[in-house]
């Protein structure tokens, strides 16, 4: 249930999560203790923008944290922010399962392998 | 749809399916596994679509849109039956010339074909090298059906082994089949699937569950993902299979949410093995009743340990529990449960219908069959390949792999994830099986093999795998939390030039803590990846903490950058591609990198062009004296075009 109050919102707001607490009768404390737990959740609210930098073991050694300093030079957030305009969520994943393509990152479901400076560049200001 | 009510009546339905599908008309697969995807194969799809319609081939080609073929490098793939021409990184662009040349000339597109080191040409895809030295038994069936249709794995022979465990085997049978199959947990630890059905079949209580782990965590590993969205019915039958030797109704998978497309799959296939009265009430009218709930994890490592697993699908949170009583004995909601890996139960079939005999003929004394291992990192052919266990590590990475990418030196590939461990080249020879990884201290774990060439700094990732299992530590017992945190504190340190003598020591004796009192497996085995690389390449610690350098020149503290006066071209490229304008230079005046404002990002490097090769990384050595501003270049010959 969880699960689709975040895809909804992109976050769990704390009013969503107390109207589960009442409803399902079960203690807000255990509801935080599952929404703090798992990575899919978020309390707080994500950007318009999902950009995420694979950094599973295959494109770390194929030069994925390099990568990530780019984007975040790029987006002036650090990974698990939000940029103060609400447009970019930048987040890390440990693998996309995509492998060949890495180092890997996704914007908005689009898959990017081994971007080069410009192709992020672009893709970042394709966004609005 | 008809429900089917018996044996006679699955037979039937194939035949019907058979019938009505001619094997000599033309049918292109095209492979829509995740990677592909990735490189936009659904376009390539389309394109299919579109372009046969235009050609008035409507009704006279079958477009397929298959599961993983694993040779992910090279993606989109295509395969045109029956003739099984491949044809590699298909674009959209490329699909009007094969409709024309291939199917209505029945010629080839040479330039798509895979092409060996000597240029030949390679037509059909078991002949390509990557291919040819597998034995893919459990994977292989992914490239002939669509995964979301059961038709199509109903015509492959699908569901027979079921039928044949329902009327021609007692629960019994079935179990002892398994148990002298000697099928072992394809998931990490390597535990005998047999045995393991017959603890819970044992067990008191009269609910049992049978769980499906698709909580693949293991990063760089992805074969239970590519298995569950290409051929979902094997893992499901076998599945019921394994709840009917069990005595089970009730079956759970647990799948990451971060796999929506496996999540999308199984469903369907679920609905559909529903409808064909292959799940739920009365399974082919034997009596048997059994059903599936998919359980959608939230993104938690921890979270595929067994006892995590259930605690997660009771709905607490994912940590797991003390296991004095094996979950085995008690599980979900304290009654009997039998989890096992993806790959294991996508085995269960095979084993049935061919039977013990035939799956032990494959692999070596202690592990049998097959073992399907993602190959990625420096190697030339990145996928997902299935081997008989006891192929060396060598065949594997140089015969399929196609070995090491650019060129460059081999320098160690990594087993088992987080919690394995890497082997150097003097082990490359050894056969791969449970046992033998064991033993020189590294795991099968779920498959993940890694390779690293010369510029993989093994310090590096080994703190690269304790980060990771630091962040994924549920925290509930204290070796595990702060064990963890402790050694990536010293790794840190070492790969911030800032190590200490006795250092080493202190990591081995940490290890052995954490490794002897964490409460699961993840802590227990957390140790892994620094011990197995203290132990193979423990000059690359020493070279860190004695001499302040990085042999692989990978950790950003210890390495500078500069350029070469001599080879410097003024081009002008690295100073205005500085992120940081560290840069300093002119028209015709030898660039200098500015050491205090480098942030060692290693652009420069990347952007000089190859023809000057002017920037040099190093590690341990002092950076050269820059020559004084404004020196001019030298012209080196056939510098200017």
């Amino acid at each position: 249930m969880l699960l689709e109050i975040q895809r909804e919102n992109r976050w769990l707001p704390p009013k969503a999560l107390a109207r589960v607490s009442q409803r399902l009768g079960i203690p807000i404390n255990q509801i935080y203790h599952i929404a703090t737990f798992y990575k899919a959740f978020s309390l707080i609210p994500q950007g318009r923008h999902s950009v995420s930098v694979c950094l599973g073991t295959a494109c770390h050694v194929r030069g994925a944290p390099r990568l990530l300093d780019r984007v975040t030079d790029r987006l002036h957030i650090e990974p698990g922010e939000t940029s103060p305009d609400m447009k970019f969520t930048l987040s890390t994943v440990n693998c996309l399962g995509c492998c060949a393509l890495g180092p890997v990152m996704v914007v908005d479901g689009e898959y990017l392998g081994n971007p080069s400076a410009k192709e992020i560049k672009r893709v970042i200001a394709s966004c609005n | 749809m008809i429900k089917l009510k018996s044996p006679a009546d699955l037979a039937g339905v194939r035949q019907q399916i058979l019938s009505q599908r001619d094997p000599s008309k033309p049918c292109i697969t095209i492979c829509s596994g995740t990677a592909c995807h990735a490189y936009a194969s659904e376009k390539t799809a389309t394109a299919f679509v579109s372009e046969i319609e235009r050609n008035d081939l409507k009704g006279k080609v079958d477009i397929r849109r298959t599961g993983c073929h694993g040779f992910c490098e090279r993606g989109p793939i295509v395969v045109i039956f029956p003739e099984e021409i491949c044809y590699l990184g298909v674009k959209p662009e490329d699909v009007p010339e094969i409709v024309s040349t291939t199917l209505m000339e029945n010629r080839l597109v040479n330039r798509l074909l895979y092409g060996d080191s000597n240029g030949e040409k390679i037509i059909c895809e078991g002949e390509i090298p990557f291919y040819k030295h597998q034995s893919r038994i459990v994977f292989g069936n992914n490239r002939l059906i669509d995964p979301k249709s059961i038709e199509d794995y109903i015509a492959i022979g699908g569901y027979s082994a079921l039928s044949k465990a329902l009327f021609k085997m007692s629960p019994d049978e079935v179990l002892e089949t398994v148990k002298r199959a000697n099928l072992r947990g394809r998931g990490g630890g390597g535990f005998p699937a047999g045995l393991k059905w017959e603890t819970t079949r044992n067990a008191p209580g009269k609910v049992k569950y049978v769980i499906v782990n698709a909580d693949e965590g293991d990063p760089g590993a992805y074969m239970d993902r590519s298995l569950l969205e290409g051929n979902p019915h094997s893992v499901l039958e076998g599945l019921i299979i394994g709840a009917y030797a069990i005595g089970s109704h009730e079956g759970y998978i647990y799948v990451r949410q971060e796999y929506p497309l496996a999540v999308e799959n199984l469903s369907i296939a679920l609905s559909q093995a529903r409808n064909y009265g292959l799940l739920g009430k009365n399974i082919l009218g034997s009596g048997f009743n059994f059903d599936v709930t998919i359980h959608r994890g939230a993104g938690a490592f921890v979270s595929g340990e067994s006892s995590a697993l259930m605690n997660a699908i009771e709905g607490k949170v994912g940590e797991p529990r003390p296991k004095y009583v094996r979950t085995a004995v008690s599980g979900i909601r304290e009654r009997p449960s039998n989890l096992n890996n993806v790959e294991t139960w996508a085995n269960v079939p095979l084993i049935i219908s061919r039977g013990a005999d035939w799956f032990t003929s494959i692999g070596t004394a202690g592990s049998k069959g097959t073992k399907i291992f993602s190959l990625v990192g420096k190697v030339n052919n990145t996928g997902l390949v299935e081997v008989p266990m006891g192929m060396t590590l060598r065949e594997i990475i140089y015969d399929i792999g196609g070995g090491i990418r650019y060129g460059k030196k081999f320098k160690a590939v990594q087993t088992g994830g987080p919690s394995g461990g890497c082997l150097p080249q003097s082990l490359l020879d050894i056969p791969v099986d449970f046992d033998e990884l064991a033993r020189v201290g590294s795991m099968m774990g779920s498959g993940g093999m890694i390779v690293m060439d010369e510029d993989d700094c093994m310090v590096d990732v080994a703190r690269y795998f304790l980060n990771f299992l630091a962040e994924e530590s549920c925290g509930k017992c204290i070796p595990c939390r702060e064990g963890i945190r402790q050694m990536l504190k010293i790794l840190n340190r070492i790969c911030d030039g800032e190590g200490r003598t006795g250092d080493i020591q202190l990591l081995e004796e940490l290890s052995e803590v954490v490794r002897d009192a964490s409460l699961c497996a993840l802590g227990q085995t957390a140790p892994n990846p620094v011990l197995s690389t203290i132990r193979y390449f423990k000059d690359e610690y020493e070279a860190h903490i004695k001499e302040r350098r990085c042999p692989a020149r990978a950790c950003k503290a210890l390495i500078s950058y500069y350029i070469q006066p001599e080879k410097c071209q003024a081009c002008q490229i690295c100073l205005r591609e500085c992120p940081v304008g560290a840069i300093t230079g002119g028209k015709n005046l030898v660039h200098v990198i500015d050491q205090d404002k480098c942030t060692k990002c290693g652009t420069c490097l990347e952007v000089c062009p190859p023809r000057f090769g002017a920037v040099v990384k190093t590690s341990g050595e002092p950076v050269p004296e820059a020559p004084p501003e404004g020196t001019q270049v030298e012209r080196t010959k056939g510098a200017r075009k």
